[in-house]
Formats: C-alpha cells, sequence, structure tokens
C-alpha cells in the first residue's frame, strides 16, 4: 500500500503547511507594477512620438504596438526578455512585448527540431490558447452584443 | 531463497563492491557553487559547442564516463556494465552515451534517483558475480529538462519559491569487485509512494514522502540507527521537502538530527544564486556524490553515509492529465573502506558483514 490514504494525506497537507513558503506577494506586486509601468509608458512615448508627426491615432496605436512587438521579440533574441520577465512576472508577461516573448521564445527553442515540425508546429505552444480563447471570447461577446442591441 | 537480502526490502552486499573510481563534470552554475573547486571539470557554457541542448547533455556523460575509467586505469574492455540514465523520454542521453561505448548497456530510468539506483545496479552486478567492472552514470541538464517539462528557455516567468533548479552535469562512479575506495555494503530498493501532491513547481514535497519511506525500511532492514550514519543525504528535496522527510521519521520516531541533508542544498549558494528551493535533476545527486560525498569517504572523514536517490515520477503528460506525482526513493549505504576488497570474493554470503564497522556519528559532520 503505497498510496496514502485521505487521513495520512491530510496530516502530509498540516506537515507541508508548516514548511513551504508563501510566494512573496506584495515583492511580486510591486515589480510586477514597476515593470509594466515601464513597458506601457515607453509605448506611450513611442505613439506620442507617432502622434507628433502628424499620424493619425488608429493608425498611431497600430505602429506603436509593431515597434512594441519588435522590441519584445529582440529582447527575447538577445536573452533579455526573460530576466525581465523572472523580475517582473505578470508585469513583463501582459504588455505586448510579453505576447511577442510568448511567441518567439518556443519559436528559437524548436527550430533546432525543423522549421516545419520544430518552429512551425511550435511556435503557438505559449501563446496559442491565449489566441484561441481571446477569439472564442471576442466571438461570443459580439454574438451577445447583436443580440441585445442587434446590427449598427 | 534470496540469501542476500536482509529485511523485507534491503540487500546486502558482503562481497563488498567498491567504489573505486568517481568523476564529475560540472556545468557553469554548478562550478560557480561551493563545490565547484571539487568537480573534474566544470564548463563555461551549458551548450558546449554544440548545436542543441540535448547533444550538449550526452557530451556531458560522455566525458564523465570516460574520465572515471581513466581515473580507474581501465580500457572500456573491461568494463563489464555501463548502467545509466537521465531525465529525458527514452533516456536519450544515456542512449546517446552508450553509443560512444562497445561497453554492454542497461538504461536506467528512476527520475532524479538515477545515480543511487544506478549504483545499485552495479553493486548488485559485481555482488552476484556478474561483473567486475561497472560504470554507474547519470547526467541531467538545465535546458533539456526545462524545455521537456516546462517552458521554452527565453520564456520570461515568474518561479515559484517553491521551484528546484535542474543542475547541469554529469556523475559517474565506477564498482569494482576489487580494489581500494569506499565499500556499498546494503542498499534499499524504493517502492513507489503517492500522497496526492499534484503541483509541478514542488517536487520536494511529492518526494518527501517516498524518501521518509526507504530511509525507514533501510534502518529496520540493516537494523541500524541514525547515529549509525555520519550522513544521511537524500539527492534533491531541497528546501520544503527535506523538513517534510524529517518530520514524517520524527512521527516514526527517527530523530536524524544534523545528520539529515539534501544534495539539493548542497550544489548552490543559495545567497548568491538565484535556485530557489535548491537544485534538482539526477545530476544533482550524482555531481555531489561523485565530486564531493565520495571524496570524504575515501578519506575517512564520513565513516558510512547513507544515500538517498530522490525521484518524482511524472511527465507533463500525466501532470497535465490531472494524475499526481508518485514519488520513489532508492537508498544506498556506503562505507570507508580499509579492508582490501579483493579478499572477499564477489558472491560469498557473509552475515556479519553488515554489522561491521561500527562508527561513532560525533566523528565529524562538516
Amino acid at each position: 500500500m503505497t498510496k496514502a490514504s485521505k487521513k495520512e494525506q491530510q496530516h502530509f497537507e498540516r506537515l507541508l503547511r508548516k514548511h513551504r513558503p508563501n510566494p512573496p506577494v506584495l515583492r511580486n506586486t510591486v515589480t510586477a507594477f514597476i515593470t509594466g509601468g515601464t513597458i506601457t509608458a515607453l509605448a506611450q512615448l513611442v505613439m506620442n512620438f507617432f502622434l507628433a508627426r502628424g499620424v493619425k491615432p488608429l493608425e498611431a496605436t497600430a505602429f506603436t504596438s509593431a515597434v512594441m512587438i519588435f522590441a519584445g521579440s529582440f529582447l527575447t533574441a538577445i536573452g533579455v526578455y526573460d530576466l525581465i520577465g523572472r523580475w517582473g512576472g505578470m508585469g513583463a508577461a501582459l504588455p505586448i512585448t510579453g505576447f511577442a516573448n510568448a511567441v518567439v521564445s518556443p519559436a528559437l527553442e524548436y527550430k533546432r527540431e525543423g522549421y516545419v515540425l520544430g518552429l512551425g508546429a511550435k511556435m503557438f505552444v505559449v501563446a496559442g490558447p491565449v489566441i484561441v480563447f481571446g477569439v472564442v471570447t471576442a466571438f461570443v461577446v459580439s454574438l451577445l452584443r447583436l443580440l441585445l442591441w442587434g446590427v449598427g | 531463497m534470496a540469501r542476500k537480502r536482509i529485511g523485507r526490502s534491503t540487500l546486502s552486499f558482503a562481497g563488498r563492491p567498491v567504489i573505486v573510481a568517481t568523476a564529475a563534470v560540472a556545468g557553469p552554475d554548478e562550478g560557480k557553487g561551493p563545490l565547484g573547486g571539487e568537480f573534474d571539470d566544470v564548463k563555461k557554457d551549458r551548450l558546449l559547442g554544440n548545436k542543441s541542448w540535448e547533444k550538449a547533455e550526452a557530451q556531458l556523460l560522455t566525458e564523465v564516463i570516460t574520465i572515471v575509467m581513466g581515473k580507474a586505469n581501465l580500457d572500456q574492455s573491461q568494463v563489464d556494465l555501463l548502467a545509466a540514465g537521465d531525465l529525458l523520454n527514452q533516456i536519450i542521453s544515456a542512449d546517446f552515451t552508450a553509443r560512444e561505448f562497445t561497453i554492454p548497456f542497461l538504461g536506467l530510468f528512476g527520475a532524479c534517483s538515477t545515480m543511487a539506483e544506478s549504483l545499485i545496479v552495479a553493486a548488485m552486478a559485481v555482488d552476484g558475480g556478474y561483473a567486475d567492472n561497472v560504470v554507474a552514470a547519470a547526467s541531467s541538464h538545465f535546458d533539456t529538462a526545462e524545455r521537456q517539462f516546462r517552458y521554452p528557455i527565453e520564456h520570461g516567468t515568474q518561479r515559484h519559491p517553491t521551484t528546484q533548479w535542474t543542475a547541469t552535469g554529469a556523475g559517474a562512479a565506477l564498482v569494482s569487485s576489487m580494489g581500494r575506495g569506499p565499500v556499498i555494503t546494503a542498499a534499499t530498493i524504493g517502492a513507489v509512494v503517492d500522497y496526492n501532491q499534484k503541483n509541478i513547481n514542488d517536487m520536494g514535497a511529492a518526494m518527501a514522502p517516498a524518501a521518509a519511506d526507504t530511509i525507514a525500511r533501510h534502518l529496520q532492514g540493516t537494523g541500524r540507527r541514525p547515529e549509525d550514519y555520519d550522513l544521511i543525504v537524500t539527492g534533491d528535496l531541497a528546501a520544503v521537502g527535506l523538513p517534510v522527510a524529517a518530520d514524517m521519521l520524527k512521527e516514526q520516531g527517527l530523530d536524524l538530527g544534523a545528520r539529515f541533508g539534501d544534495c539539493g542544498l548542497m550544489l548552490y549558494d543559495h545567497e548568491k544564486q538565484d535556485v530557489h528551493a535548491g537544485g534538482s535533476g539526477c545530476a544533482c545527486s550524482a555531481l555531489v556524490f561523485c565530486a564531493h560525498i565520495h571524496r570524504l569517504l575515501q578519506r575517512g572523514q564520513y565513516r558510512r553515509v547513507l544515500l538517498v536517490g530522490t525521484g518524482a515520477l511524472f511527465s507533463p503528460t500525466s501532470a497535465q492529465q490531472g494524475e499526481s506525482i508518485p514519488g520513489i526513493a532508492h537508498a544506498v549505504e556506503i562505507e570507508a573502506g580499509e579492508v582490501e576488497a579483493g579478499e572477499v570474493k564477489a558472491g560469498e554470503v557473509k552475515a556479519e558483514e553488515v554489522k561491521a564497522g561500527e562508527v561513532k556519528a560525533e566523528e565529524g559532520n562538516p
């Protein structure tokens, strides 16, 4: 009998609670705030740069996204973004630079297994679910809007 | 009837298989740790000029086996068996390493307990009279493990404080029927123990019950007390698993005290190196045992050590399907040998050998 009984498991969980450290939530919140804040402030600077040169606001957001995606990808490629992510946690993962990191890092990693079955097949191994459920959510929300308020 | 068994699951090696030589090749982070000066080689980077991490890991294992045979002055034609394993799917590091040699090969998987497992297989082969020289080896690599079990290397994620750092490196021990060196006197093969742990970021917790179970059964089988050992060292329970295992043993009336340690807490400098709960991986216990503990046994600073390799038996698939993480632990008892081991022929059973060498534990626990 090597599968512990319910009672043994409960007792073990009590032992474990005594020794298991809690994640440093306050520290993680602060570093995430600083990291996410810095990235988005930089993005705002980029956007202001485009706006100042007469680019239309809607186009300026697209340009800004492209610049930030490039920055995230570039920092991933030179091996810096994982360090930012380790320190900044969600603050580094949530902005579009984090999304770029989630796509570029598997692309780099699995290139060794070839361009088709490696890079091609596994590029979205991390970001794939975000895209799938992002699209599904967008569809559901649009459908609800259509049903409630109709077209227009 | 199995004549070489004592107790329900403990094996006694009356033929006194000797660990005549060990070798350890470490990665850069392991080299920066407190044992850095004790490795045979420390690599400057984790790729070693290869095109993939997997190739680098196989190279580490190949190099360490070559070094250990050189230290024992043996050619590969004189080695009867290679018992080796690693963490990767289909143990490819060991497979591709074995391809480099003409030595008969047994591939082993015991997750991070592989070094202890390979030592047991080696001791059984030698004591059973099936081999004169066996190489027992294990390897792991931070990046190969990371990409198999977690995320791509460059993916920026925050680690939980209970996560462990997979050691990069390889260790090998040459177990012989004759020669000088520390002697493997007994071993306990662990049973799989499952306390329904599901957190893949806390391997120490998943393995702690198995370690406690194996240690208790080993002490029961050999009739020894914790005081009979200078060091009882687990493979990679780390900062969470070790105190939990200690508590579980205390509840059974076994107080291991300060002699209870963990390779995962010995390999890195926890002040300066960001390894969270500690080291893990096959290389963790392989490096610490082959570079450090074996040397202290050779010098007689340790008289008797119990090495308890610990493994978390899961795959990314099993974890994603919601399976729990069962643990396993194998214990190997090693004594500083003063007798020429060749004097006792391999295969001869002498019951009194098991009691040989009663020493005080206070003699030094550096």
